[in-house]
């Protein structure tokens, strides 16, 4: 059925053909399919309304589509009913019969599976008016809410391809290299690079061939940006990639995918074999002269494979390891050609610039970042999930109109970006705009998207100690100041948490962050102080109350706390008791109970099982456990317990 | 060949282009010190003790000497105060887990001090030098990196070690900077015990060796 579309006049009058079918059919069924989707039973759902239609006899009037990730995971699965655009969220395959018979049919709505803000107790119907979506600007994302990421034609539908073709028959590769530019596109990978120059520098590189590659290795613990694109609309990515390759003057491209996205590969190699069919890969595309093909490559799953040299020589079948990269990878890259990589975000947006043109584009954000960046949004705050936003959009935007604060009246404490190697920012840059520069100048950095809200109760030290656990477990561990100054680094922040910090620590921490950063050999090293500098920036006091106080503000870590229990608060239920792993706890009914501090193992779990009305289970920290009553007065009277 | 031409320590030399500025400031007598190179190998870049400052336009970087390339304007300190710095805690670092031979001798000239981080011995100082050696002048790969981050180690691949190390004798042995591999090939312990591991951490090919060591220093 499929055929190579050779002009640009095909192309037109195969979309008019697909719309005119898409419109024929009178309602249809968008069954969101991401990873976490299917985790939550979607592709059952899926065929469950595939049944019921059936059964219901209406299967012609109605299209059923299973989408990639809407962004609000949490609420998965999602489905949308067109064109009225009806949203229903949480959906279990129980309530499939319901929809079909009275959304379907009677053009109901169920309220029961309208989404509910938590906050406010309003429902909405349209997808478009939740909160969570209506601050946002999904130029690059939207697509994904309606199309089918295995059917090239719902691409099509929604003007895919266009950019190519416009690339292709109306503009030389030097035009397209300098829309790029004056888009100023900047690399959503983590470095913020502009693309335009990295694609001029590759292609005036003297040597060839050239390659072209994307960059889905995507490590950030949390973040998933890149695998809800790939996964849910990798037409997109591919587009954006064929288009690079065109610019370049490549022949060959490369999507280098993580292991752990099985269906983002699934969908990548679908998609490459769909394009080779309509002729939007392979010899003369589009009737051109212009030939181009890509492979896709399988990671093994290093977080530092994600970067450029290690992504390269892994391509070449090495070890996934960097390089010293004095000569950038634009000019000897993959087997020592000129190779260019891009994040698949990045090359998401490059189908965008071409089809509505860098005015339009730089017309969103801010001076020097443009267009939009996604984030995926977690941790301490009511909203999770993916989340786009034009640049220039604050962060108490992101975290109060998005996110809608932060959960159970606590307070925002910091919000960390820029993956493990990012920084946390704290409370006074709330009203900071989204901007690669901004994030800079407070010594942190865009990163990929990852976006985690801290709240009050979060101790800094302790997040700084979890991130270096990261890092020194994903350095590749070849040059020494990465290696073993991330393990010395690590050493220290243990130390400090556990209440063995020493005055000087923080001078230590300083002088080392100093050298790693300076020293090491690519930018996971480089980066990887980070997280302390930042902490110690911002949070300096808690790193003092640690160290010279053994205290612990936040009550967090382990080693600076102990448990007490009230005497007059207690009221001898004995769930402490029974609970206590490790027989710590010394009481009986109707009696005061007492911790005995040296056998305790601090788990807390006393302190989560004190029923809520007594509240009798203390955590102490920096100051002296008091002495417990004596046996003779831990009897508990009975007027205390009457009350 | 291109001739380029740059300032290190405030002298103008001249060489060809893609000589690498460890390289070049040899040949002006300018001694740079290293622990991962070897002229007979490959660059590998991994110590970063020959880390040098450089400058070209405003911006002054660090680099690691042995594998930057020379090139035309270029500005290079050897020994700046932040070169020096960098040195002093690579080196303390690595006392840390390796505190003898080289590592040693470079510590007493840079005055480091021992006890500055707290002490994990492992002694190889992952220079690959041993693997580099194997595998670039021998051809015979007996040896390798496994692991990464902070677990990263070298290893003999028995099975090939085996076969090829008997004939060369542990020529890798005497390049080893730490004083971990000994310096007579130890002729009866490549038996490797009596399950053939696939992996052999270089530490256990004498242990006894680095057990003397480790009391030594603990
Ligand atoms: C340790 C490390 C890990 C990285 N991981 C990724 C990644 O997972 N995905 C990505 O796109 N870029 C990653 N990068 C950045 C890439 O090196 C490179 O800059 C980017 O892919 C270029 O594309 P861009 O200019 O479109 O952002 C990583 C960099 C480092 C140093
Ligand atoms: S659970 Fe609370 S009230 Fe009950 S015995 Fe333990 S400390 Fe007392
Ligand atoms: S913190 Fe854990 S170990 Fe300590 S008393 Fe409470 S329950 Fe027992
Ligand atoms: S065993 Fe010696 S030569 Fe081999 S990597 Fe370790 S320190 Fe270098
Ligand atoms: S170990 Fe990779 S940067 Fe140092
Ligand atoms: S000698 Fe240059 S990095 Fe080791």
């Amino acid at each position: 059925m499929a055929k190579k579309i050779r002009s640009p006049q095909e192309l037109l009058q195969f979309r008019k053909k697909v719309v005119a079918l898409k419109e024929a059919a009178k309602t249809r069924i968008i069954v969101s399919g991401g990873t976490c989707c299917l985790a939550k039973g979607s592709k059952r759902i899926f065929e469950l309304f595939r049944e019921e239609l059936d059964r219901q006899n209406i299967a012609d009037g109605v299209e059923l589509i299973s989408s990639g990730c809407h962004g609000f995971c949490e609420n998965e699965v999602i489905v949308v009913i067109l064109p009225e655009e009806i949203c229903y969220m949480r959906v279990r395959a129980e309530d499939v019969k319901e929809i079909v018979s009275r959304s379907i049919i009677k053009k109901e709505i169920i309220e029961r599976l309208l989404y509910k803000d938590p906050l406010t107790g309003e429902q909405f119907i349209k997808e478009g008016e939740i909160p969570f979506y209506k601050h946002q600007s999904q130029i690059v994302f939207g697509n994904n809410r309606f199309i089918d990421p295995k059917n090239i034609e719902d691409y099509i539908a929604r003007g895919g391809y266009e950019a190519l073709v416009k690339a292709l028959q109306t503009m030389t590769p030097e035009e397209v290299i300098t829309e790029v530019k004056k888009a100023n596109i900047r690399g959503r990978g983590g470095g913020g690079f502009p693309a335009g120059s990295k694609w001029e520098t590759t292609r005036n590189a003297p040597n060839n061939p050239k390659y072209v590659v994307v960059n889905c290795d995507e490590g950030d613990p949390g973040a998933y940006m890149d695998r809800a694109l790939m996964e849910g609309n990798p037409h997109s990515v591919l587009e954006g990639l064929i288009i690079s390759g065109y610019a370049i003057g490549a022949r060959e491209g490369f999507i280098y995918i993580r292991q752990e996205y099985p269906l983002a590969t699934e969908n990548t190699l679908h998609a490459i074999n769909q394009a080779r069919e309509y002729g939007f890969l392979g010899e003369n595309i589009l009737g051109s002269t212009f030939n181009f093909d890509v492979e896709v490559h399988r990671g093994a799953g290093a977080f530092v494979t994600g970067e450029s040299s290690a992504l390269m020589s892994a391509i070449e079948g090495r070890v996934g390891q960097p390089r010293p990269k004095y000569i950038r990878t634009a000019v000897s890259g993959i087997w020592g050609k000129p190779s260019n990589l891009n994040n698949v975000e990045t090359l998401a947006n490059v189908p965008l610039v071409i089809n509505k043109g860098a005015e339009w584009y730089s017309s969103i954000g801010t001076e020097n970042s443009k267009g939009t960046k996604i984030f995926s949004l977690v941790g301490s705050v009511n909203n999770t999930g993916l989340v786009e936003v034009p640049m220039g959009t604050t962060i108490r935007e992101i975290v109060y109109d998005i996110g809608g604060g932060i959960p159970g009246g606590r307070h925002f404490k910091a919000v960390q970006i820029g993956g493990p190697s990012g920084g946390c920012i704290p409370k006074q840059f709330l009203d900071m705009p989204i901007d690669f520069d901004e994030f800079s100048k407070i010594g942190a950095m865009m990163g990929s998207g990852g976006m985690i809200v801290m709240d009050e109760g979060t101790c800094m030290v302790d997040v700084a100690r979890y991130f270096l656990d990261f890092l020194s477990d994903e350095s590749c561990g070849k040059c020494v100041p990465c290696r073993e100054g991330l393990r010395q680094l690590r050493k220290i922040l243990m130390r400090i948490v556990r209440g063995d910090g020493e005055e000087g620590d923080i001078v230590l921490l300083e002088e080392l962050s100093e050298v790693i950063s300076a020293a090491s050999l690519c930018a996971l090293g480089q980066t990887a102080a980070n997280p302390v500098l930042t902490a110690l920036k911002y949070f300096r006091e808690e790193f003092l109350a640690h160290i010279n106080e053994k205290r612990c503000p936040t009550r967090v870590c382990q080693g600076l706390v102990s448990y007490f229990i009230q005497p007059d608060r207690c009221q001898g239920c004995m769930a402490c008791l029974k609970n206590c792993p490790v027989g710590a706890i010394d009481g009986g009914k109707g009696l005061v109970h007492v911790i005995i501090q040296d056998k305790c193992a601090k788990c807390g779990i006393c302190f989560e099982v004190c029923p809520d009305r007594y509240r009798a289970v203390e955590k102490l920290s920096g100051e002296p456990v008091p002495v417990p009553p004596i046996p003779s007065d831990r009897e508990i009277s009975p007027r205390r317990v009457a009350r | 060949m291109k001739k380029v031409s740059l300032t290190i320590d405030g002298k103008e030399i001249n060489v060809e282009e893609q000589t690498t500025l460890l390289q070049a400031a040899r040949a002006a007598g300018i001694q740079i010190p290293t622990l991962c190179h070897d002229d007979r190998l490959a660059p590998h870049g991994s110590c970063r003790l020959c880390s040098v400052e450089i400058t070209s336009g405003k911006k002054a970087r660090i680099v690691a000497s042995c594998v930057y390339p020379a090139a035309n304007g270029l500005v290079v300190e050897t020994k700046s105060p932040r070169v020096v710095k960098i040195r002093k805690v690579i080196l303390e670092l690595l006392q840390a887990s390796s505190p003898k031979g080289r590592v040693e001798e470079l510590g007493r000239i840079y005055g480091t001090s021992t006890d500055k981080f707290e002490k994990e011995l492992t002694f190889c100082i992952l220079c690959g030098l041993c693997v580099r050696y194997c595998s670039e002048v021998k051809k015979a790969d007996a040896l390798g990196f496994i692991g990464r981050g902070i677990e990263k180690q070298v290893v003999f691949f028995p099975e090939i070690a085996l076969k090829s190390c008997p004939a060369c004798e542990g020529q890798c042995f005497s390049l080893c900077p730490t004083g971990i591999l000994p310096n007579k090939f130890a002729r009866s312990v490549p038996s490797f015990g009596r399950s053939q591991p696939t992996v052999f951490p270089v530490r256990l090919w004498d242990e006894e060796n680095f057990l003397n060591l480790t009391r030594n220093i603990e």
